[in-house]
């Protein structure tokens, strides 16, 4: 079936089988490999994106569920190839990632609870991360960071 | 890991979700949130030929106060559930079980609907219709028909709801004054439940207790008779056969039965 997707702003068209899976139209159809594929089952949460604003795991979502709808992933954050989204920026400075591997999923969760909440406490910050595996670092970092994001962006 | 080739057909209003799921038979399955079917179908347990993707019908998304009772949408995410003011004080049972599911991402995509129809005892919202004393409102060929929670789960992941039908609503009465509270047991966060349970004021209901979700009668029988909560805890097992696998044996789900229905109870009354 045709499935089209606007992926980070742009409209990405393809004929794919009925059950492909969106985290593959993202990889191969649009070319967009920072999300990663980890346990396959929708526990890891390494594929996370939004999809209509919202983080879901995009191992469990089939592509054609998305069409006609907008996805954002890790690449669609920053505002300029040399620029870095507030997320990512607290990521690096909090050194929230070792392998790295988990991190696009990370940062797209958090992107969607500062979304819902701009002020999280460190509780829920770790349980709206419950959905989010980190094989590295003991989450500590993690928490710190998405804290330091939350504490940027708001006005002071 | 990919799904067995399957069609996929979209439905854009419940008349031509009927029809599809009419002339698909008993190959088509409905996909709504797909949060418990397609890890399934990825591990080849369904093998559904034909998916009906009902998620568009934006109509099946809504939690409408009737008065009496409280209408929700079959489609409602449990996120929509887990921060709807209206739930928070009416049914709070509902809202507070329904931010315990799964993760965020889960909870983004998975419907209240989804979840009951899949009848999986170790689902969360099952057991907490069943405290709830909820009706479920399905839509068939022949019309809609009205399901109590009681009688809709038959047996492991089988529901009352007909090849055709498909569910609509979910209509909860207001629940008399009284406590309320959820308590789960699992060994990871995002886990299911090992033994979940849901208090609704002197109603009890189990979570992966047996082959459905189940009412606790012998701790409701109890609570009737005047028992203080652990001693109507003590009966949370009674009469009941939960199944042994990798993440508990039966007689650790009845100790864990006995001990979370205690706390659910204590925490219920100190909310009455």
């Amino acid at each position: 079936m045709k499935v089209t997707v606007t992926v980070n702003g742009s409209q990405v068209a393809a004929e794919v089988a009925d059950r492909t899976l969106l985290v593959h139209f993202l990889r191969e159809q649009a070319g967009l490999t920072a999300t990663n594929v980890g346990c396959d089952t929708s526990s890891c949460g390494a594929c996370t994106v939004l999809l209509d604003g919202q983080s879901v795991k995009s191992c469990t979502v089939l592509a054609a569920q998305a069409d006609g709808c907008a996805v954002q992933t890790v690449e669609g954050l920053a505002s300029g190839p040399d620029e870095m989204h507030p997320v990512q920026r607290a990521f690096r400075a909090e050194h929230a990632l070792q392998c790295g591997f988990c991190t696009p999923g990370m940062v797209m969760a958090t992107v969607s609870l500062l979304a819902e909440n701009a002020s999280p406490t460190e509780e829920e910050v770790r349980s709206a991360l419950e959905g989010n595996l980190c094989r590295c670092t003991g989450y500590h970092n993690i928490v710190r960071a998405v804290l330091a994001a939350a504490s940027e962006r708001r006005p002071s | 890991m990919i799904p067995a080739p399957f069609t996929y057909q979209r439905a854009w209003s419940i008349d031509e979700a009927l029809e599809l799921v009419a002339r698909g038979g008993e190959d088509a399955k409905f996909l709504a949130g797909g949060h418990s079917l397609l890890p399934l179908m990825k591990l080849r347990l369904a093998v559904p030929e034909i998916l009906i993707d009902i998620g568009r019908l934006r109509e099946l998304s809504y939690i409408r106060d009737d008065g009496n009772h409280i209408a929700v949408g079959a489609l409602t995410s449990h996120h929509d559930l887990a921060t709807s003011g209206l739930l928070a004080s009416a049914l709070p049972l509902l809202a507070h079980a329904a931010g315990q599911v799964g993760d965020p991402q889960v909870r983004h995509r998975g419907t209240i609907g989804g979840s009951l129809a899949h009848a999986d005892p170790a689902s969360d919202l099952p057991a907490v219709i069943l405290a709830l004393d909820a009706t479920l409102v399905a839509r068939g060929p022949s019309g809609s028909r009205e399901i109590g929670a009681g009688v809709f789960f038959r047996g492991l992941f089988e529901s009352a709801l007909e090849p055709g039908e498909l569910l609509t609503e979910i209509c909860i009465p207001r629940p008399q004054p009284g406590g309320w509270s959820f308590q789960k047991f699992t060994k990871r966060a995002i886990d299911w439940a090992i033994v979940g349970v849901a208090v609704q004021g002197s109603s009890v209901a189990l979570v992966n207790m047996g082959q459905t979700p189940l009412r606790a009668s012998a701790v409701e029988r109890a609570l009737a008779s005047g028992a203080g909560p652990a001693d109507a805890a003590a009966h949370a097992a009674e009469g009941l056969t939960p199944s042994s696998d990798l993440n508990a044996s039966s007689g650790y789900r009845e100790h864990l039965a006995r001990i979370l229905v205690s706390r659910a109870l204590e925490e219920s009354v100190s909310r009455a």
